[in-house]
């Protein structure tokens, strides 16, 4: 096999990576954008995804044991999806709508507690073990030319680019889209158009969660495990990849993500090659943080990122 | 400002909130910690069990606990244990450490003021090394059932032992697997960059070269990594005979699933972290391609093997997942040393655990100078149809 043929691979392996991470991304960028809040709680709303999904499936499996793989996996992620949402609308309602005008800090703190709150939930509620997803994909290697791949991770990179024209679509084209944006740039000014920030911003997060949700079920479904703390790294990595981005901006988020994904194959890939031996792939994550802050030094705003001033 | 003003006050009722928690929180532990003490002096015995109990080890860390209170249950359940004349129960108390190095030493620490007589324990190397410092300050034995990092017994503390083989013997298992049976001339190597998992495969490393093989590649990984593709990728490239994986079954598993995806048919060659039902669940339709190792005989295949098996699923109701039977003869030695010091002094405990001569469940147990299980052996297990299937024992 051939060095491009590797590189290929690589790039590939970094999209499904990356696109992963622009989903979760976006959950981050989105909330950040319309409240300046930064929901740590979104890795572990992935996971409630997740483990909602694996429970939905094995029980529709019980009960319609003729459904194929791709039915249960729509019917895990409709699950998902809609867990997500209450719980999501019922965290930002509970945990950060009293604390929305409060020093910044005070609701930072309360997303750290709902994320160590829904750990612990999901641990008591999912058990601690590790537990195996199903195989509802067909997983064995299909050779696409130089590359080797899996239904499950082209179907990861098919619905990630679907959503995230879904995405720029209603933000950029419909009435609820426009509605964000205007609370965004100042809410009070949005209330005064006649625009509910309080509807806008349930709305927001509704659709972050939704996205966690999705990416949860795909981020099992394609490493085929599942576990209370599984949102944690997806999480950071996500976040780094929304500050990459420019946080607040959602194209940003899906250039981050997916440049995200690509810098740790890629850095996983060639370092040793890059620094003569110096570095081995133990150095993937320095990699890619390096990349980070070469980045927020030489444009602070992320690379698509505005209006810093007035968020800082 | 009157809501800022609110939330100043909430601030502060939850800040009270907190440290009245904290405090209430430290005098109930103050007080367990006391009972603890009194219950050593009164009539309970108590072993301190170390394993993770949460995170991506916890199936293997309730396994060890799991042998050990089967132990326990045993001798009490046959009248306890009698010194002059006073008879005493056996009781574990379990602790997690999240196969954290320092929440190891924390709980040790912890352990320690309870008033243990002796620990079975740590399950990870990683753990357990940091923790022994502890334990060698307060004169406790401890007693890994699991933890075969040669560096472990390698500190030339008194009260430092394992009922297992450590990773010099296990590594050159592996490395002669990959190097006579499956002739091997090239080989990869992957490591989890814990004690565990690097201290092995730096022996089979070094074994492979002796043997004539040249290690083409050496990746890295770490123990809560769940994306293998682009060192796996990287691998697939310099086509290899074999690759060869220090690591636990959490990451063994998905990494080997990820092998077969890629279309990687190379053999795969693992140290007891992997040799696990666990990892063949996770690993899929990767996990035929596994051959890995455990550090001690084969225990199904011992005269009273089958029946622990048999007794253990009774009780817990699941299989033994791989260390259980050690935990189980750890807690039986620390027993026999005390019954042989006839006292609960940690340091006669500690000298009598050192000149154990017993013949457990695991096979017989008698410790070299340095606490390393005499004789260890190292069987080798290949992965076939879901099943672990055994295949030889090497000493």
């Amino acid at each position: 096999m051939g060095s491009f043929d590797t590189f290929l691979q690589q790039i590939f392996n970094g999209l499904v990576l990356g696109s992963l991470y622009a989903l979760i991304a976006l959950g981050y960028t989105m909330v950040y954008g319309i409240v300046n809040l930064i929901n740590f709680a979104h890795g572990d709303v992935l996971m409630v995804g997740a483990l909602t999904a694996l429970s939905a499936i094995t029980l529709t499996h019980a009960a319609v044991p003729g459904l194929p793989g791709w039915g249960l996996m729509i019917v895990g992620m409709l699950a998902a999806i809609a867990v997500c949402i209450v719980l999501s609308l019922l965290i930002e309602r509970v945990a950060y709508r009293p604390l929305r005008n409060a020093p910044r800090l005070a609701p930072l703190i309360t997303a750290i507690g709902v994320s160590i709150l829904l750990q612990t939930v999901a641990m008591i509620i999912w058990g601690r073990n590790h537990l195996t997803y199903p195989q509802l994909l067909p997983a064995d290697p299909i050779a696409i030319g130089p590359a080797t791949v899996t239904a499950t991770k082209l179907a990861v990179i098919a619905l990630s680019t679907v959503i995230m024209i879904g995405l720029l679509v209603l933000v950029q084209r419909t009435r609820l889209g426009r509605a964000m944006r205007a609370t965004a740039e100042n809410p009070r000014v949005a209330g005064l158009m006649g625009v509910n920030p309080n509807a806008v911003i349930a709305a927001t997060f509704a659709i972050g969660a939704a996205l966690a949700a999705v990416a949860g079920v795909m981020y099992a479904a394609v490493y085929s495990v599942a576990h209370f703390y599984m949102g944690f790294i997806p999480g950071l990595k996500a976040f780094t990849a929304a500050v990459l981005g420019g946080i607040g901006n959602i194209p940003g988020a899906m250039l981050g993500g997916i440049l995200l994904g690509l810098i740790e194959a890629l850095g996983a890939g060639y370092i040793d090659q890059l620094t003569g031996g110096v570095f081995g792939s133990n150095y993937q994550d320095v990699f890619a943080f390096i990349v980070l802050c070469a980045v927020l030094i030489l444009r602070p705003s992320g690379l698509l990122g505005e209006r810093v001033a007035d968020r800082a | 400002m009157n809501s800022s003003k609110r939330i100043a006050v909430a601030t502060v009722a939850s800040l009270a909130a907190a440290l009245l928690l904290a405090v209430l929180g430290g005098c109930g532990r103050k007080e367990d910690a006391g009972s603890g003490k009194s219950g050593a002096a009164g009539n309970v015995i108590l072993i301190g069990h170390v394993a993770p109990l949460s995170g991506g080890d916890a199936h293997l860390g309730k396994d060890n606990e799991n042998g050990a209170r089967l132990a326990a249950d045993e001798i009490n359940a046959a009248g306890g244990v009698k010194l002059g004349d006073k008879t005493y129960r056996v009781e574990i108390q379990g602790e997690d450490d999240k196969a954290d190095p320092r929440e190891g030493t924390l709980v040790a620490q912890k352990l320690v003021d309870a008033g243990v007589v002796a620990v079975v324990g740590h399950l990870n190397s990683g753990s357990s090394i940091p923790a022994s410092k502890i334990y060698k300050d307060a004169d406790v034995a401890q007693i890994s059932p699991s933890s075969t990092a040669v560096k472990y017994t390698d500190q030339g503390f008194k009260t430092t032992f394992r009922v297992v083989a450590n990773d010099r013997q296990q590594g050159t298992a592996m490395a002669n697997y990959a190097t006579d049976v499956l002739k091997a001339k090239t080989v990869a190597i992957v490591d989890d960059r814990t004690a565990y998992g690097q201290g092995l495969v730096d022996i089979v490393e070094q074994v492979v070269k002796e043997h004539g093989a040249t290690v083409i590649t050496r990746e890295y990984t770490d123990n809560k990594a769940s994306d293998f593709n682009a060192i796996l990728t990287k691998i697939r490239a310099t086509k290899p005979d074999v690759i060869i994986y220090g690591g636990m079954d959490d990451t063994a598993g998905p990494m080997a699933k990820q092998v077969h995806q890629l279309g990687i048919k190379t053999p795969l060659i693992g140290g007891d972290g992997s040799c696990t039902l666990e990892f063949i669940k996770l690993a899929g339709d990767g996990a035929d391609q596994m051959t890995c190792t455990r550090g001690g005989e084969a225990v199904e295949r011992l005269p009273k093997g089958d029946q622990f098996m048999t007794r253990y699923q009774a009780k817990f109701g699941s299989p033994v997942q791989i260390y259980a039977p050690y935990s189980y003869d750890a807690v039986y030695v620390i027993v026999d040393a005390i019954r042989r010091a006839g006292s609960l002094d940690r340091a006669a405990v500690t000298a009598a655990v050192a000149t154990t001569d017993y013949a457990g469940l695991t096979g017989h147990i008698a410790f070299d100078a340095k606490g390393d299980l005499k004789n260890g052996a190292i069987s080798v297990y290949k992965v076939q149809d879901g099943k672990l299937n055994f295949v030889s024992t090497t000493r």
